[in-house]
């Protein structure tokens, strides 16, 4: 069973949106399902802190040993901060996607985006 | 509707692991465990894995005439084999094309064709129609016989816990039979990884007490069961050429890097004349290893490129994880084949230096020469 932690939103797409300690940014990465249904990640290419995304738009990609896959933005806003230490260890987002495996953190433009998000009850119906 | 899948005698083996399930060759077949397909592949590299093939097939011959027909309808010369020997051969059509690569087993009173799962009804059927002018019958053994693969370095010792036979005996491409785990075996010093290891051959309903053996034996080695992910990454960091990617029914041997399995000299086989006519006028295309200069993923149907025109396909390709550097084989024009010779690999619109290189990648294997 994927791990669904309880106190974050969600994607469509598999990307998660965690809260940091300052109110308008959020922390970002692909949940324990998409790493799983990857498999092995070998590279991870991220955007540049100042960068701005809409969402749904893509911001990375994610190489994994069987396939590659786009990481689409899960909300609207600007990139502040990369984890750059991903480069090293990719096997982070495998390990543990929720935690030293996030992505990048975004301050978010748009409060109302997140309600289009899905809770944790709706994610695990959408992977179920 | 999808055709159903076909299982091997280790399914249920796959699903108690955790293996995650995929359709291959027409088998439900574990891609990888949890332990994912890199620690897989570190597993076999460093200490030992152990593999279901059982979806190969292996194609009994027998008869009078069973050495003329296998030197009919293969490649290499199977003349040259003595009884508990094997080589790596091929099947062409008569226009020289490659309709399966094979191992072919020596054994006392027949010979033994070891098949990709893919291509087995293919095979039969094709080898089945020249059988013609020869005393010769083929048996498709392939739904009785479970296969295991125990590769890496720890093989010997684990798979000994199990089997009072002469191990240390066993040559590379060589093989006895005796019993492992108390079943009887073809125990064959033979491997898809570039590791010393063995394949067991095992009659199917067996195939499973053997695998439950082996991880048991094989436990304060720390062996893992390994899926087709890190079988694939293993053949890759050698070389070694993949039927359906690497080599098909468009391509000949000479064209695939397999001269040294097609042996023109020994008498009339199916597609000689065509691949004697190919060498005299000339190959086109060949099969090459590329390493590449830069951080990129090779994958397959990539385009490859010289001074930015379009000269070739990458067949197969991975971030090895060995060498931490995107690996591959592509066919390229022949007379940029040579090694030292830059190509851009097109990752997603991005061109990627690469150069050609001779395999295998990975010098660091344990395999029996």
């Amino acid at each position: 069973m994927s791990d669904v932690p309880a106190d974050l939103l969600y994607s469509e797409e598999h990307e998660y949106l965690k809260k940091t300690e300052t109110a308008d940014v959020y922390q970002v990465g692909i949940t324990d399902y998409a790493q799983g249904e990857l498999g092995d990640v070998v590279y991870v290419e991220l955007p540049s802190a100042g960068e701005t995304y809409t969402r749904g738009a893509v911001f990375g990609t994610v190489e994994a040993v069987k396939a590659v896959s786009d990481l689409y933005c899960p909300i609207s806003g600007e990139i502040v901060e990369v984890n750059a230490s991903l480069g090293d260890d990719p096997g982070k987002v495998n390990s543990d996607p929720y935690g030293a495996g996030w992505m990048v953190k975004i301050r978010i433009s748009d409060e109302t985006e997140r309600d289009t998000l899905l809770g944790p009850d709706e994610y695990t119906k959408h992977i179920g | 509707m999808a055709k159903e899948l076909k299982r091997t005698p280790l399914f249920e083996e796959h699903r108690r692991l955790d293996g995650k399930l995929v359709p291959f060759a027409g088998y439900e077949m574990p891609v990888q465990y949890p332990s994912g397909i890199l620690a897989e592949h570190q597993a076999v590299r460093e200490r030992a894995g152990v593999f279901d093939v059982s979806h190969m097939g292996e194609l009994e011959v027998r008869g009078g005439d069973a050495l003329g027909f296998v030197q009919y309808i293969t490649t290499n010369d199977a003349s040259r084999l003595e009884v508990g020997q094997a080589q790596y051969s091929a099947f062409c059509g008569h226009d020289g094309a490659m309709l399966d690569d094979c191992i072919v087993y020596r054994f006392e009173d027949h010979y033994m064709l070891v098949v990709n799962a893919s291509n087995v009804d293919k095979d039969r059927d094709w080898i089945s129609q020249h059988t013609g002018r020869f005393d010769t019958q083929v048996i498709d053994r392939s739904e009785e016989t479970g296969l295991i693969a125990l590769q890496g370095p720890r093989s010997q010792a684990i798979l000994a816990r199990l089997s009072d036979a002469d191990l240390e005996n066993i040559r590379y491409y060589h093989f006895i039979e005796g019993t492992v785990a108390d079943v009887p075996a073809v125990i064959s010093r033979t491997g898809y990884t570039g590791e010393d290891g063995f394949e067991l051959y095992l009659p199917a309903d067996r195939t499973a007490h053997v695998w439950q053996q082996i991880l048991e034996a094989g436990g304060r080695d720390a062996i893992l069961p390994a899926g087709l992910g890190a079988r694939d990454s293993l053949r890759l960091e050698m070389g070694y050429a993949l039927y359906g990617n690497d080599i098909d029914e468009r391509r000949t041997p000479l064209e695939a890097g397999l001269g040294w399995v097609t042996k023109l000299d020994k008498r009339e086989f199916i597609g000689r004349d065509a691949i004697v006519k190919q060498k005299e006028s000339g190959i086109r295309e060949r099969l090459v290893g590329f390493i590449c200069q830069e951080r990129g993923f090779p994958r397959h149907g990539y385009a490859v490129q010289i001074d930015g025109e379009v000269v070739g396909e990458v067949t197969s390709g991975i971030v090895s994880p060995m060498l931490q550097q995107g690996i591959g084989m592509a066919y390229v024009p022949a007379e940029t084949a040579r090694p030292g010779t830059r190509i851009d690999i097109m990752v997603r619109d991005k061109a990627i230096p690469a150069e050609i290189v001779r395999p295998p990648f990975y010098k660091g294997g344990t395999v029996r020469k």
